[in-house]
């Protein structure tokens, strides 16, 4: 990620009354790293493809926030909507509410935090390469599927005020094959897919630094965090559909 | 051979007097089938015909002509139901229990519409035109048409064109990714797609980083999985294809095992080696016309509206309904791919059962939009079956505005469909990874080959218009007058929205 000069200029926008393109128009036309819109309400795909600069979007942005984002930051004081950093490279994205589904969808790299809640599908198809691997922070609960199709990265379910409640829907990890879930709660999740292995975290250090920048975004207690019961969610194996066929040479 | 198997369907015959040991046969087939025997006298070659696919390497390479491949005459006791096929797949299956996967097209004796199809040309009260003598336009622009002109206030036209492809002739190279072709395969597909002023596809793979400054002639595709998909792959291509579907198998996704993901596969496609790269039929974001316009746009916001985006859909039962949602949904440009299109692994029952013919879904699907008034708002591209000029010059009165091709660039690639994609060990170089087989093709003469191909068929389609009196393929375009149907019903001459010959 590119480190966005914090004594730039700050360029105001209102989105009120704007089409997303005419809004996203004027993110394109203009060079500033530090920007802030005002009144969002709904317009979607912005910071699509975004790289180098910050947005702080107060109000409600629309679907497909971040998408392809490649090295931007965008903090929203709001909820997002669905399809929050689809199939992001780079960056980060700090939701101070709650977001919809399929977020992070086909994500790369970089990280999403969200104090709240997500929607169904949540970091499905998620993937690492190299030396890329994405984060997702939920701060309370996810809906079903969360992980499905999930080839890498980290994702992290915290289910802050859910007192050890499995702060997740039905089916989480389906068809995954790589990466892990990590899930803050006293009982296990319920339906897990044939797929995943589920364990008691022996240790965190995978996600300590993930909880702890969870933490300071939105001002909790990272200590008190980190000392609950975490359950981690692994791929029983990288090809979950290897003996399925048989070689047919008609 | 044990007791649970069956008779092999094709056999390696070698003519053993002509035959000279020099065991290239051996060399050259990467499944094995021959074997050197020098223990027994005189010593000499033997196949194990079980294993040979029939791709027609060691036949051509045999420098005496003393093999070929036959279809056995081992049969078992005729009967028109269960055919040997279906007593072959029962034994199969029943000794394995997996889902039998094949590869290629449907080869399955459905009626071929194209070979049902007549072309028109001119006798005496119009003229034809002669292609050697008159300029004939082979030119094609896809993309969505503005519905009205605009005019500024000092009353000249505004331009509100989108962004369109311009292709010097009504052809591309259909979606074939790095992965399920070799690195020499898709190198000769791009030098070629350049020196015609076409366009390549890279499918669902990502684009190797050498073949970006090729990058003006590539369509880039987006599927489920999104592999190898980023901000550069985006903006490196001409245009974006998302795929919903593909014609060889309708409904199901795309599965690269995890032993096809070594090394320059795994940077391409941004995926770990040795994990399975799946990207499943459904995109889990899209329930609906609407979500697909979220792509549609999420992926034109990314590249500041200066990519036409293309939707690919599987001809099914309902094609027409659901392109007459992608046209309202943003895309520009529509891909239709019927049932016989090929592929490098599909489940057989789904490549052999599902979907419908290219002629028919292209008919329908130019006909709603007509109909509906929309079809200006989107180009339309059939593929999945398409295996001569004659057949483009058909899909192109039929409505499209251009033809994918997938097998018949493979065929000019050197592919024999011998069918056996599927097992990585393409031995001509073409579906598979393995660095000795890869460099059997030569992208330098792939790459001519191809071009070669592209340039007789534009003569050809230049000289079947020139026929009709017809002298830019823009004015073929939807024209099903040119056409007449031989042989066919009232229902399919209705969905064609042919007369029969003689009418
Ligand atoms: S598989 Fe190909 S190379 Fe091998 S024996 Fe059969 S035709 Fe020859
Ligand atoms: S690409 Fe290769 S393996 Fe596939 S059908 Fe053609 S010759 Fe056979």
């Amino acid at each position: 990620m590119r480190d966005v000069s914090p004594t730039a200029d700050v360029l105001s926008i209102s989105a009120e009354g704007l089409s997303f393109k005419e809004l996203n128009d004027k993110l394109r036309a203009t060079n500033a790293t530090e920007i802030v819109i005002n009144n969002a309400a709904g317009q979607r795909y912005i910071a699509a493809g975004a790289e180098g600069r910050r947005l702080t979007i107060n109000g409600t942005p629309g679907n497909a926030l971040a998408a392809y984002m490649d090295g931007a930051e965008i903090i929203v004081n709001g909820n997002a909507q669905d399809a929050v950093g689809d199939t992001m490279n780079d960056g980060r994205v700090i939701v101070h509410g709650s977001a919809g589904d399929a977020l992070g969808y086909g994500m790369r790299g970089g990280l999403i935090c969200v104090k709240g809640c997500s929607g169904y599908r949540t970091g499905i198809h998620m993937k690492q390469y190299q030396d890329k691997s994405p984060v997702i922070v939920i701060g309370e609960s996810c809906g079903s599927f969360l992980g499905e199709y999930m080839a890498g990265g980290t994702i992290v379910v915290l289910g802050i005020g859910l007192r050890g409640q499995a702060p997740v829907g039905n089916f989480t990890g389906t068809g995954m094959h790589g990466g892990e879930i990590y899930i803050r709660s006293d009982e296990e999740p319920k339906n897990l897919p044939a797929q995943v292995s589920i364990d008691t975290a022996s240790n965190l250090d995978d996600i300590r630094g993930h909880v702890r920048a969870f933490a300071q975004l939105f001002g909790c207690d990272a200590d008190e965090l980190l000392s609950g019961n975490f359950f981690v969610l692994r791929p029983n194996a990288k090809n979950p559909y290897h003996s399925l066929y048989t070689q047919y040479l008609r | 051979m044990g007791v649970y198997d069956f008779f092999p369907e094709y056999e390696v015959v070698r003519n053993d007097t002509t035959c000279v040991n020099c065991r290239v046969c051996e060399r050259q087939c990467a499944n094995g089938v021959h074997s050197y025997h020098p223990e027994i006298t005189p010593a000499r070659l033997l196949a194990d015909s079980t294993q040979c696919v029939d791709c027609q390497r060691c036949v051509l390479l045999c420098p005496t002509k003393s093999l070929k491949i036959v279809q056995s005459n081992n049969t078992y006791k005729l009967n028109n139901n269960w055919t040997k096929k279906e007593i072959n797949e029962i034994i199969t299956q029943a000794s394995t229990g997996g889902v039998l996967l094949s590869s290629m097209g449907n080869p399955e004796p459905y009626p071929i519409y194209f070979d049902k199809i007549t072309i028109n040309a001119s006798q005496v009260t119009n003229p034809s035109i002669d292609p050697l003598r008159e300029p004939m336009e082979t030119r094609v622009y896809l993309g969505s048409k503005p519905e009205k002109l605009t005019r500024g206030p000092d009353g000249k036209l505004q331009s509100n064109l989108g962004p369109h492809l311009a292709l010097a002739m009504p052809m591309l190279f259909s979606a074939m990714s790095y992965g399920s072709i070799s690195y020499n395969a898709h190198e000769s597909l791009a030098r070629a797609s350049e020196e015609l002023g076409i366009f390549y596809n890279t499918g669902e793979g990502g684009l190797h980083e050498n073949f970006y400054r090729y990058g003006k002639n590539t369509i880039v595709q987006v599927a489920s999985g999104r592999f190898g998909v980023h901000k550069d792959y985006l903006y490196a291509g001409a245009a974006i294809e998302i795929k919903m579907g593909q014609g060889a198998k309708p409904g199901i996704g795309g599965h690269l095992p995890g032993k096809k993901i070594v090394d320059d596969i795994s940077r391409t496609r941004m995926t770990p080696e040795g994990s399975d790269a799946i990207s499943p039929a459904p995109h889990h974001d899209i329930y609906s016309i609407e979500d697909l316009s979220q792509l549609v746009y999420s992926l034109k916001e990314t590249t500041a509206y200066t990519k036409p985006v293309i939707v690919k859909i599987a001809a099914v039962h309902n094609v027409a309904a659901i392109a007459s949602g992608i046209a309202r949904s943003g895309a520009d440009i529509i891909a239709l791919d019927g049932f016989r299109g090929g592929t490098g692994a599909a489940p057989t029952r789904i490549r052999d059962n599902v979907g419908i013919p290219i002629e028919l879904a292209l008919a329908a699907v130019d006909t709603r939009l007509r109909q509906e008034g929309i079809r200006e708002r989107v180009g339309i591209i059939a593929g999945g079956g398409i295996r001569s000029s004659a057949d483009i010059v058909k899909a192109v009165a039929l409505g499209a505005d251009a033809v994918y091709l997938g097998t018949a660039a493979l065929l000019a690639l050197g592919c024999h469909l011998c069918r056996a994609c599927q097992t990585g060990k393409c031995n001509w170089g073409i579906a598979t990874q393995e660095p000795d087989l890869v460099k059997r093709l030569n992208p330098n003469v792939g790459y001519k080959r191809l071009v070669n191909l592209m340039r007789a068929w534009q003569h050809e389609i230049m000289e079947i218009m020139g026929g009709m009196g017809i002298n830019s393929i823009e004015s073929l375009k939807g024209n099903r007058l040119m056409l007449r149907g031989v042989g066919l019903n009232e229902t399919e001459l209705g969905v064609l929205g042919l007369k029969h010959a003689g009418e």
